[in-house]
């Protein structure tokens, strides 16, 4: 490993350039994304913003590792998404990226502390941090033993971010978190979500529709059918 | 493991219904098996207790009636002996009848009849051995049920008397039916009909059902050259089984319940790990996003389906023992053989694991993509 590769790692969350991602609809072909680049420094957190369809979740999934692109390049700490194979994608999925999701989607069986631990126990984890220690921090220390159908929906919230932080990605990537929430519960995921990010350095991607809690955010981009562009105003 | 015993307690009442429905169907294969070896010992305990390798029946009888058909020449024992690898051969009778005993006991037999100084004559348990015409050993069972030595035993029909001079231990049936040694000359009576003071003619002293067969250690004799030089056609013990009354379908109809068995099994649970599965696709979904592997989901899956066989079939087993120890103990033909059993289970609990399979491996089908966006 280059001197200059250790350095862009310690710089780089996610570097995404040229991106393009086709979906086959019928016969025509969809543009999801379309030659999309966005570089998220660790410790910075990004909102994207954009109508229904324009490409938001294709995004996540791209720099998520969860599909590959058609053309460009993806980049996560050092790992090159589109040259991995699928077993080295699971494996830096685990080991470097988070996920928040939705509606949170924790499992029904286990309590919020076995939320927490499932990651830890998906393969070898260089540093993991301590699940209790982890749930004090997201304000849920006091309902570790709860399963997820007796937790608010803001708290299941919390404890989704709590998973995906729990084996220290360097990228967590958030779809629409504030989707079942008020606007109370609301302010006090995205807060959090921003504490998180700056506090661990992680990347974060957030992709939501709600316009109220951009404040909390260092940079906001505008997807617009499959192309990403700045806003200025918040 | 992690995930397997926590998502075991979370849904239970779930996993607790379907484990019923195994321990029922374990509760039943005991059942079958014991039933099985059961009527196996009821229709030719007495043919399996007979030092013998082989029979040589009248040639080209019919197999599945070789003991009530088949007729042998007597001295075609003394050419199977020369025959190399045989150690010795001797003439075996069998007829059933219908007897009562002195005292008014009905019982229906299957008179075996040997030489008396043949190496197929069974020593007496209680009482003393066979020793002359007229006299019958009878199955140890048969003591149980009123019949006692010193006691005689009339062939229905011919009237013929038989002294009852001992009992040999334990279980001897053919066809359902108990066993009684008799001397051959004897047998050969009763075979021909013949009452008692009636003249005897000379011929019915020449024949035989067949040839018992007994080789040397482990050899095996040329059979059908046997065969084409003595004229007879030769089962080996176990073949000669299937001409026992009745065993060949019953023997199929047990096998065939227990086949069912297996296969209602494997299906049902294909069927509730299906259902799981399908139900848990979200979940796998978000596992996979985090990165679980396909083996990790697979080794949870399947560590889930092996807990819920074992443990249920070890409950129908148990329930299965106890009730079996009780039938054992009736008329029933029961018997329970640990290894029979021992082999229902196991297969149970594999074949339970190729249906969970079915449903198990669909976590390999689930696109992590899915987790992404409730919408889809
Ligand atoms: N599997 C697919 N097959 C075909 N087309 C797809 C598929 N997934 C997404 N698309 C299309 O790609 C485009 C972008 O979809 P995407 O889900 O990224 O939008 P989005 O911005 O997340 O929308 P929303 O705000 O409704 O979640 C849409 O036009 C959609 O119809
Ligand atoms: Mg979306």
């Amino acid at each position: 490993m280059t001197t200059t590769t250790t350095e862009t790692t310690e710089r780089v969350g996610l570097m995404m350039s040229g991106v393009t991602l086709l979906h086959a609809d019928g016969e025509n072909e969809v543009r999801a994304l379309d030659d999309v680049s966005l570089t998220v420094r660790p410790g910075e957190f990004v909102a994207v913003v954009g109508p229904s369809g324009s490409g938001k979740s294709s995004l996540l999934a791209v720099a998520g590792g969860l599909i590959k692109p058609d053309a460009g390049r993806v980049q996560v700490g050092d790992a090159d998404l589109v040259t991995a194979s699928k077993r080295d994608l699971a494996t830096i999925r685990r080991t470097q990226i988070g996920f928040v999701f939705q509606s949170a989607n924790l499992l029904p069986a286990l309590t919020a502390i076995d939320q927490l631990r499932l990651p830890l126990t998906l393969g070898r984890v260089a540093e993991p941090r301590d699940p209790m220690q982890m749930l004090e921090e997201v304000g849920m220390a006091d309902r570790a033993d709860r399963r997820p159908h007796q937790l608010s929906g803001g708290e299941r919230q919390r404890v989704g971010i709590a998973r995906a932080l729990m084996t220290r990605p360097r990228l967590l990537l958030v779809d629409e978190p504030t989707a079942a929430l008020d606007s109370k519960r609301s302010q006090e995921v995205v807060a959090l979500l921003a504490r998180e990010a700056h506090k661990h350095g992680v990347a974060t991607v957030m992709v939501t529709h709600d316009r109220d809690v951009l404040h909390h955010c260092d940079r906001v981009l505008q997807m617009t059918d499959g192309k990403l562009a700045p806003v200025d105003e918040v | 493991m992690f995930l397997a015993l926590r998502e075991l307690s979370f849904a239970r009442g779930r996993f607790a219904l379907m484990g019923s429905v195994v321990a029922l169907i374990a509760v039943l294969m005991v059942l079958l098996s014991g039933l099985s070896v059961g009527l196996v010992n009821d229709g030719v305990s007495g043919l399996k207790k007979l030092p013998v390798s082989s029979f040589a029946f009248e040639a080209g009888v019919d197999e599945s009636a070789a003991f009530t058909r088949s007729m042998v020449e007597i001295d075609k024992a003394e050419m199977w002996v020369d025959v190399p690898g045989v150690a010795d051969a001797a003439p075996f009778g069998l007829t059933l009848v219908n007897t009562r005993t002195d005292r008014g006991v009905d019982i229906d037999l299957a008179l075996f009849g040997v030489e008396l100084d043949s190496w197929l004559l069974p020593t007496a348990a209680t009482g003393s051995d066979l020793s002359g015409p007229g006299q019958i050993l009878l199955a140890g069972t048969l003591a149980d049920e009123g019949v006692a030595i010193g006691d005689v035993v009339v062939v229905d029909q011919i009237d013929k008397e038989l002294e009852v001079v001992g009992f040999v231990d334990g279980q001897h049936t053919f066809g359902h039916v108990d066993v009684g040694y008799v001397d051959l000359s004897t047998w050969q009576e009763i075979r021909a009909g013949a009452r008692p003071g009636d003249e005897v003619p000379n011929h019915v002293y020449r024949w035989v059902t067949a040839i018992a067969v007994l080789n040397e250690g482990d050899a095996e004799p040329d059979v059908a050259a046997a065969d084409e030089m003595a004229g007879t056609t030769t089962m080996t013990l176990e073949e000669s089984f299937g001409a026992s009354p009745g065993y060949t379908a019953e023997v199929m109809t047990v096998q065939m319940i227990q086949w069912f068995l297996y296969a209602i099994s494997a299906l049902v649970v294909g069927a509730f790990f299906t259902v799981v599965a399908i139900q848990r696709r979200q979940e796998i979904a978000v596992m996979r996003a985090m990165g679980a592997s396909t083996g990790y989901l697979l080794r949870d899956s399947i560590t889930q389906s092996v807990i819920l066989l074992v443990v249920a079939t070890a409950v129908g087993l148990g329930i299965g023992l106890a009730l079996g120890a009780g039938l054992s103990a009736t008329e029933m033909p029961f018997a329970l053989y640990p290894s029979a059993v021992a082999a229902a289970s196991a297969f149970l609990v594999l074949l339970g694991l190729v249906g969970a399979a079915f449903g198990v491996l669909r976590v390999t089908r689930v696109d992590p993509l899915t987790a992404l966006g409730a919408s889809r």
